[in-house]
């Protein structure tokens, strides 16, 4: 390894460079231990929320019925805890310190800042989930007042909260210093204008989850009072939000990994800013859609935000679906692969994990997961669909087709490059994508068929036996039942997968410097 | 290269592809944005939008004189009511049941209040499949028109704690 020190500007004390054999990037070694960090507690969350998912799964398929209902409810809360907020955030932060030091041949400012932001969002998730499997939270991710949960669970989502909101200071700071001391010319890489998108979402995403925890917190201490309905508005200012930080980040590592496996190159910078620019905006006004069948919101509320500027949000992502294939043709028919409409599609590195997880990822996020949140956000059709399970099937396809897929592809490429450990069980890393967006397509299509049946969301009996009152469900819904859990159990398995190759990485590979790009070669 | 910095003049002109994809992705925005407006007036039917607040007491005495001066029978225990058409009739969201039972007569217009007496629930008409949320404190006024005779399944679709699947209830139009 060759190693070299910089001086820092302003504080007099230097900063400990790598510089990668492959990528001759300049990575800051304290930097690179909080990628690891970050990026491994990401794993263990996943890893947890991935159970969970599996006996989630495993219960709503009404023929196994797996687990009882206290039991099905509070791993409910778990699975969306862990992996709507602990997984994404963690591996986003690792993203961040990646993109903002890594890619810019930078030092990480304020090391020990960022220590302590590791430490809260650690901190915090530990307590989260050990209140919930205490049984003292069965309150779902949103936790709705006034179902109420102990004062610790808010303490815990707060404490993690405050951490991000570090970490994404630090990683701003991080930039305005690479810019000072001149560690990349011209304009930042267009990979890291996307985290830096993700990071202003994030900021003001987290700043509501504040407004909208802070005083749930103090309710559940006996001071003051919530109102439902305003603690939904800015719930899902953070709720809803998050995912729009997970898009921005996976559109990210989308053209990241369009330039590591095929050498893609932006078609035209200018556009894909623009559309990331466009999301800052604009996509927040998302969060609105949880709330179209609220009681409290007026007809001007609701008529506004059932279209508007949502529209402009939706244009910055077909700007990016046009730019990511289009960038991706080009390369490969620079390289030679002209034959026919689809020759260069055909003859792409379908064996590179990273290479299928992110067509995967486009493919699912792109037609399933992007369109039906569009459908859902329009007035009407949320009256037919609120709580249903056509919820859980649009944002399965996209929070988990779309960006945990996009992530697991890039973890393929972190692990020897950043890790410097080369992949373990290269056979099961190629399959796992394809494994996993088989499954994840199968469950999200039938959550969502289920839905427009009526398929309530966050339920443990759908078959509603022993009820005071009979109900009719449709016939129909109990085939869409069991489809799902058919996907959630190949999901899982493509899930499972993933963690073989990362946990064995980190275990069992020799650590040493990448001799390729390509994570199957390094 | 996405991960390295673009050359220095990156704002480049579009070319002729990207000129007519932004072109057509953006007439599509506007055009659904427009549609979206015109749904609201060309649509069969709306998000409710009246709501006043009321304390949970308050909407618990409402509920119970309605189901008092209406009742016409029992199920399981469950008051079943059959209200004078064009009236305000109440229906209560509680830890784990909806109640009580309507008959409502076909074609009649009704307001229809909901209110939940302790957390939030979820309000799903089956098999229709409309959906609204339901809150404590505040009093839901959706005016309904029932178009099609017969039996109505309710059940609740937002987590209300250990005993959701157990919430049910049920509107009979004849």
């Amino acid at each position: 390894m060759a190693a070299i020190a910089l001086p820092n500007t302003f504080s007099g004390t230097r900063s400990v460079f790598r510089v990668c054999p492959v990528t001759t990037f300049k990575v800051d070694l304290a930097a690179e231990r909080l990628i690891i960090v970050n990026a491994v507690t990401a794993i263990v969350a996943l890893l947890l929320g991935g159970i969970y998912a599996l006996l989630i799964g495993l219960t709503r398929w009404p023929d196994v019925h797996l687990l009882s209902a206290p039991w099905f409810y509070r791993l409910l809360t778990a699975h969306g805890m862990n992996m709507l907020v602990f997984w994404m955030v963690f591996f986003e932060v690792a993203g961040l310190y990646f993109g903002g030091n890594a890619l810019l041949n930078a030092r990480l400012v304020g090391v020990k800042l960022a220590w302590v932001a590791y430490a809260l969002m650690l901190g915090g998730a530990i307590l989260v989930n050990v209140i919930i499997m205490m049984g003292r939270a069965d309150v779902m991710f949103s936790a709705y007042p006034p179902l109420k949960a102990d004062p610790l669970f808010y303490v815990g989502y707060i404490l993690f909260a405050v951490g991000a909101i570090l970490a994404c200071c630090i990683f701003l700071a991080t930039l305005v210093m690479a810019k000072v001391e001149g560690r990349y010319e011209g304009s930042m890489p267009l990979a890291v204008f996307g985290l830096l998108t993700a990071a202003i979402i994030a900021l003001f995403t987290l700043l509501s989850g504040a407004v909208a925890l802070i005083p749930t917190l103090l309710w559940s201490l006996g001071i003051g009072n919530v109102d439902p309905g305003a603690y939904r508005v800015t719930f899902w200012g953070f709720g809803h939000s998050a995912q729009q930080v997970n898009l921005s980040a996976m559109i990210a590592i989308w053209y990241t990994l369009a330039t590591l496996t095929v050498g893609a190159k932006p078609v035209n910078e200018k556009l894909s800013r623009f559309a990331f620019f466009l999301y800052i905006l604009f996509i927040n006004l998302g969060s609105m859609h949880h709330l179209l069948t609220d009681p409290g919101l007026g007809t001007a509320a609701k008529f506004f935000n059932t279209s508007y500027a949502m529209y402009l949000a939706v244009l910055g992502s077909l700007i990016h679906a046009f730019s990511i294939p289009a960038a991706i043709e080009t390369a490969m028919r620079k390289k030679g692969y002209n034959k026919g409409l689809f020759g260069w599609l055909l003859n792409a590195p379908w064996k590179e994990p990273g290479f299928s997880a992110l067509m995967f990822s486009l493919f699912i996020f792109g037609f399933i997961g992007g369109p039906t949140g569009v459908v859902l956000g329009a007035g009407q059709l949320s009256l037919l669909a609120h709580n249903t399970w056509r919820i859980t099937g649009h944002f399965h396809a996209t929070v988990v087709g779309g960006t945990t897929l996009a992530f697991m592809g890039f973890a393929y490429y972190v692990l020897p490059l950043v890790f410097r450990r080369p992949l373990f069980a290269k056979k099961i890393a190629q399959w796992q994508p394809w494994v996993y967006g088989i499954g994840l397509i199968i469950l999200s299509i039938s959550m969502t068929l289920a839905g427009t049946l009526g398929a309530p969301r966050r339920h443990w009996d759908v078959t509603f036996s022993n009820v005071t009152i009979p109900v009719q469900v449709q016939p129909l819904m109990n085939l869409m039942l069991t489809f799902s859990g058919i996907g959630a159990v190949i999901a899982a398995t493509g899930g499972a997968m993933f963690i073989i190759v990362a946990v064995g990485s980190l275990l069992f590979s020799p650590k040493r410097d990448p001799k390729a790009l390509s994570p199957l070669e390094a | 290269m996405a991960i390295y910095p673009p050359e220095r003049i990156w704002w480049k002109p579009l070319g002729r592809e990207e000129r007519l994809w932004v072109t057509v992705a953006a007439l599509w925005c506007f055009f659904m944005f427009f549609m979206l407006i015109g749904w609201y007036f060309l649509g069969a039917q709306n998000l409710p939008t009246r709501a006043q607040r009321i304390t949970t007491a308050q909407y618990k005495s409402l509920a119970d004189q309605f189901v008092e001066a209406n009742k016409v029978g029992e199920e399981n225990g469950v008051p079943i009511v059959h209200p004078q058409p064009g009236t305000d009739i109440y229906l209560v969201a509680k830890q784990w049941q909806w109640t009580p039972i309507l008959e409502l007569e076909n074609n009649k217009t009704y307001t229809l209040h909901v209110s939940s007496l302790d957390v939030q629930h979820g309000l799903s008409i089956q098999p229709i499949n409309l959906n609204l949320q339901i809150f404590p404190g505040y009093d839901y006024m959706i005016t309904i028109t029932p178009n099609k005779a017969g039996n109505y399944s309710l059940w609740c679709n937002e987590f209300c704690s250990i005993g959701h699947h157990l919430m049910t209830g049920k509107i009979v139009v004849k």
